[in-house]
């Protein structure tokens, strides 16, 4: 079973996101008054329950905090098996899922990794990312 | 915190499963009416006593409602907390915090569902919304994949080995080879393990549990109801709950569940040590929530869960008695599998197991986990 690809049904939290990428800028939010960074996008910081929020590019490194190698996968990701999704720590401390591109054997947790932007569906960019070669 | 142990507030006085395994034919307001019927006959009440009704699940868009109506019952008391598979430790939690108050006397808590009839998981939705939009693209398979997370950073941060979290699958279905109930019996070494498909590095497919149909019921009774009931009452000592996230990337650390809140408030309330257990049923969606759980309530510290479940320690003639109807690993997952670990410590403590008793089994921990590690409820079972 192929099936439709999952997308976003964007809200007024995520368009800044959405366009962000389309634009290959990894923006993510951070708070105006503890300044800690947040992610996922929202209303309001979970740290300090401040409602003044700003919108921030991110650096687009950080570590892989942990991965695995999906081999079952379901819908329009069957075909795509084996890849790799992981949950990666940006510098500015925030994690968000993404998948790992390049040479298995590079991936591993702790690695720095670099974001790029993939462009999966005509009208859907996703931040992937890389190893960075040391 | 107050003691419970002493005062003797609730307790479990029927459970029952319904059909088990693949029930085509049967929905899930059948599979609970099945098991509701049982596990009243079981406490020796009638319909017409209970007063309060729990459930959980998303097969209705209420299902309380649907399935009281079905039942024919008008409750003083409802409860429809679903926080996944551990939903039901969180119903009988509620159900004592309800009968303390005075508000009811006898609860009915079932679940039923019919997912592997049904083929109903893992159907991935075109459109995502509100804040699942950040990761379902990336197309992590839920929830095997999110556990698999967790796996391979306990791996990375402590050592563990695939060997290790075999040893729980392989126990677990030493225990099912004692229950006719079970859907899968047959003898399963730590090779067989770690040969059969890997679904999501590190995890196999027997580091994951089933996919079946089923239900079943629990019926909680204050302590004067409970003096009429058909069967020595199953004392309700401590409980705790907790969630920590909803996706697996907000998870707070990885390796460490919200057990280790839920269980110490559970074990505080009970009044009762770690040493004092006779049998634990820790919710087993994966080997891997296993051995993070064991160390969140404290059973060994964070990293030594590998050690502490090897050599088949938790296997029928170990020294720490675990899931000793099979588990979600080989006796029955329908989707949400907390109901089944109360229906089982129950069993123990009234001293039911046949092949499977754990010899004078008096206190046990049961410890559900729902989501993807995202909560966790934790409950000590006595009898007198
Ligand atoms: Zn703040």
């Amino acid at each position: 079973m192929a099936g439709q690809f999952p997308k976003p049904l964007i809200d007024t939290d995520s368009r800044p996101y959405w366009e962000g990428l389309e634009r290959q800028e990894l923006r993510i939010q951070q708070c105006d008054d503890c300044h800690r960074h947040i992610f996922y996008p929202r209303l309001l910081c979970p740290h300090c329950f401040s409602d003044h929020v700003s919108w921030t590019q991110a650096s687009g490194r950080g570590q892989i905090y942990s991965f695995t190698v999906v081999h079952k996968a379901f819908g329009p990701f069957a075909e795509q098996a084996p890849f790799v999704v992981a949950i990666v720590e940006l510098e500015e401390g925030v994690r968000m899922m993404t998948r790992i591109v390049g040479e298995r054997e590079t991936i591993q947790i702790g690695a720095s990794v670099q974001v790029l932007y993939e462009k999966v569906e005509e009208d859907l960019v996703l931040p992937y990312f890389e190893v960075i070669r040391t | 915190m107050e003691n419970l142990r002493s005062e003797r507030i609730a307790a479990i006085v029927g459970v029952a499963e319904s059909d088990l395994g693949v029930t085509p034919g049967k929905n899930v307001l059948q599979l609970q009416a099945q098991a509701a019927k049982a596990a009243l006959a079981d406490a020796g009440f009638e319909k017409e006593e209970v007063d309060a009704i729990f459930t959980a699940g998303n097969w209705a868009w209420s299902p309380n409602l649907m399935l009281a109506e079905y039942l024919g019952i008008q409750p003083k008391y409802t409860d429809g907390t679903n926080i996944g598979g551990s939903s039901f430790e969180s119903h009988v939690g509620h159900a004592v915090a309800g009968i303390r108050a005075g508000l009811f006397d006898v609860a009915l808590i079932t679940y039923g569902s019919t997912q592997r009839s049904d083929q109903s998981r893992n159907r991935p939705t075109p459109v995502v919304q509100l804040t699942d939009q950040y990761e379902r693209p990336f197309g992590l398979p839920l929830t095997v994949g999110a556990y698999a997370l967790a796996a391979m950073r306990h791996m990375h941060l402590y050592g563990t080995t695939s060997e290790q979290l075999a040893e729980i699958a392989v126990a677990t279905r030493k225990w099912a080879t004692l229950n006719e109930k079970a859907f899968k019996r047959e003898p399963i070494e730590i090779k067989d393990v770690l040969e059969s498909r890997m679904i999501a590095e590190p995890l196999h497919l027997l580091d994951c549990c089933l996919v079946t149909d089923g239900g079943g019921a629990v019926i909680v009774a204050s302590a004067r109801a409970a003096a009429r009931a058909k069967k020595k009452p199953v004392w309700i000592l401590g409980h705790g709950e907790t969630h920590t996230h909803q996706s697996i990337v907000n998870m707070p650390d990885l390796t460490v569940t919200g057990a280790r809140e839920s269980g110490k408030r559970a074990f505080e309330m009970a009044g009762v040590t770690h040493d004092e257990i006779d049998v634990a049923e820790i919710y087993d969606s994966f080997t891997i929530t296993v051995l993070l759980t064991l160390e969140a309530l404290g059973f060994c510290q964070p990293g030594e869960g590998g050690a502490f479940v090897s050599g088949q320690r938790t296997a029928p003639g170990g020294d720490f008695p675990m899931n000793t109807n099979g588990g979600g690993l080989s006796y029955c997952h329908p989707g949400m599998y907390g109901i089944f670990l109360l229906i089982e410590a129950a069993r123990q403590l009234r001293g039911e197991c046949g092949a499977r008793q754990v010899e004078n089994a008096r206190l046990a921990v049961v410890n559900g986990t729902g989501g993807v590690l995202s909560s966790t409820s934790t409950l000590i079972l006595g009898r007198d």
